[in-house]
């Protein structure tokens, strides 16, 4: 097990640096003199100078790179050019916001990912099994900023039982919070469940032409105590790591949805930061997600090999 | 006994007998599946929309008629018209125009980058596939909306580099694909053979491995053409892809989210094209992959 950890966090460590390398480059993406681009509004020779020298973009791009590594290693992903602030208090402020939208749009995932996975594999070529398809290709095709402004416009602007735009933290009033959250983690979780249901179905259709279900059946054994205990077990283990998969399909996911139900949290600092040409801003949030993403998927492994006991070795 | 021999014979030859191409075989299996048949002809309409927009609109997408601002769907506007008076049913004809291109063009520059470095990886192996299999680790580590809005945003708002941007943002789906099949066709037979009679490495690469996977590169190109039609959409919702005025689904999205209240048709009708072309790819997407599999006969 320990070791298999070892290879696995050894094998991030050069995925980090291209990572790296990447978010490094985009700043190089910029038309013209990125200093110049980088000041924005200011004009003054000084100030542009100033960030040339502050960046080091005088000097050759290896050298570049190592001074910005370093800064990112001890934890300076550079100043907000707007807000004035550290990027990283910065996003350090909205994580929180985005992580609560995030958990609840995972448990709505999972709740309906696996119940219709499990419902159209039993009820295999039943009526149900169709709906879950349906279900499960309505939810792949939907752009989710579409079904947010659908869903606003329904449960905000007719029946008006949920507020349209806004954020009300947990700690503030969980139940205004829990409003405030629902519609847009519904959004999120429905293309999540989506692809949980796809796997879910087939990891389970496989299990249930096993021997040992024929074996659990033929002991007399109750179809729910199969259902249950013999094949769930079983099926959803592979269904733990595909799903993790989908954790970027969530951070993606938050960008659209923060920003159509104006939700202050990380996907919204980086759409204003596009908008207002805050460059360090862009890089730190991706460097983030794409260090989070690593960070789950290694987790999602560790508990594949727990659950599995043939894999510890 | 013989009989059964005869018949079992017979019952080959007749096998044999529908010796049809392999392109037809696949194709006779699509047009069975209902949903890939619908999702095709989803397709065909809007191509032919997008390709006879000048004839088939009914006004100019770009003309503002002030006397007719937010009206509902009527027998003169049949999607009714948007805050400026412009009518969405030409706009949405011509939105399809954005949505495609930047769907075939982004695409088209996914496995224009990703093939080649996937047969290279999967070919040369050793270094150099550990090298790529790195950079391509690296970028889907990056969530794909994120990567294609930082990317959009650095190099600036427009549905040129919004086509890029998601056209690198795909590359990596396209390299580890090409990588695996290739590591699963290079040790067949017909390979070493080509091999031993003496061919050179680039001609057993395109002569003899490509046209081998590139039944796996249509599936995956026509699901990954669904997801760039997404992102296109999101992209030019979020200001960073199709610039007003020029019609495009995404960003008549983003302006119809402030009139909800007076003009919810304005939302609808973009929003259902998007989906009723990610759908079509989508269908016609899983219908190849089921068609073009030896294993689902």
């Amino acid at each position: 097990m320990l070791t298999l950890l070892g290879k696995r966090l050894l094998q991030i460590v050069p995925t980090l640096f291209f990572v790296s390398l990447i978010i490094f480059s985009l700043q190089h993406l910029l038309p013209g003199d990125p200093a110049r681009v980088m000041a924005g509004e200011e004009r003054d020779p000084e100030a542009i100078e100033q960030i040339r020298r502050h960046y080091h973009l005088d000097r050759p791009l290896p050298v570049q790179y190592v001074y910005w590594i370093k800064g990112v290693l001890s934890g300076d992903l550079g100043e907000s050019m707007r807000i004035k602030q550290p990027v990283l208090s910065l996003i350090g402020e909205k994580l929180p916001v985005t992580i609560q939208l995030g958990s609840m749009a995972i448990v709505i995932a999972l709740v309906i990912g696996i119940g219709a996975g499990i419902v159209s594999a039993v009820k295999k070529d039943s009526v149900w099994d169709y709906v879950a398809n349906g279900f499960a290709l309505w939810g792949i095709s939907t752009p989710n900023f579409w079904l947010g402004i659908m869903l606003i416009f329904l449960f905000s602007v007719k029946l008006g039982w949920l507020p349209a735009s806004g954020y009300v933290p947990l700690s503030e009033d969980w139940r205004l919070s829990l409003a405030s959250t629902i519609m847009p983690a519904f959004v999120l979780g429905n293309a999540i469940a989506a692809v949980l249901m796809r796997h879910t179905r087939s990891a389970m259709l496989q299990v249930l032409e096993s021997d040992y279900v024929r074996t659990a059946r033929a002991k007399g054994l109750l179809e729910r105590n199969v259902i249950l205990k013999h094949v769930l077990r079983n099926a959803l283990t592979p269904v733990i790591t595909l799903g993790a998969l989908e954790f970027g399909t969530l951070l993606s996911g938050a960008v659209l949805t923060e920003q159509i139900f104006t939700i202050p949290g990380f996907g919204k600092l980086i759409v204003d930061a596009v908008f207002n040409r805050d460059y360090a801003v862009v890089q730190g949030v991706v460097l983030v997600t794409a260090t989070i993403y690593m960070a789950l998927n290694l987790l999602a492994d560790m508990a594949y090999i727990l659950v599995d006991p043939r894999l510890r070795g | 006994m013989a009989e059964a021999v005869l018949t079992n014979a017979l019952g080959v030859a007749a096998d044999d007998d529908g010796a049809e191409t392999p392109t037809a075989r696949a194709l006779r299996r699509l047009l069975r599946r209902k949903g890939a048949v619908f999702g095709l002809f989803v397709i065909a309409l809007l191509v032919a929309a997008a390709l006879l927009a000048p004839l088939i609109s009914p006004y100019d997408p770009s003309l503002q008629t002030w006397s007719a601002v937010r009206k509902a769907p009527s027998a003169l506007h049949w999607f009714g018209t948007d805050d400026v008076g412009r009518d969405v049913l030409a706009r949405v004809i011509y939105g399809a125009q954005a949505s495609l291109m930047a769907g075939i063009i982004s695409v088209a520059i996914a496995i224009a980058l990703g093939v080649p470095a996937g047969l290279i990886a999967g070919y040369v192996g050793g270094f150099v596939d550990a090298l790529f299999g790195r950079v391509t680790d690296a970028m889907l580590a990056c969530p794909f909306l994120i990567l294609a809005i930082a990317l959009a945003a650095f190099l600036g708002p427009s549905l040129g580099n919004a086509m890029i941007a998601i056209g690198i943002t795909t590359t990596p789906i396209f390299v580890r694909l090409t990588r695996a099949q290739v590591m699963a066709v290079k040790v067949e037979d017909y390979v070493e053979a080509a091999r031993a009679v003496g061919n050179p490495h680039w001609r057993i690469a395109l002569v003899h491995i490509l046209p081998n996977i590139l039944p796996a590169l249509l599936v995956q190109a026509t699901l990954s053409l669904a997801a760039a039609i997404i992102a296109e959409a999101a992209l030019s919702f979020l200001g960073l892809g199709q610039q007003p005025p020029a019609p495009s689904w995404g960003s008549m999205l983003n302006s119809a989210q402030r009139f909800l209240v007076n003009a919810p048709w304005m939302a609808v009708w973009p929003g259902l094209a998007i989906f009723l072309a990610v759908l079509s790819f989508n269908l016609v997407g899983d219908g190849l992959r089921d068609a073009l599999d030896p294993r689902s006969r």
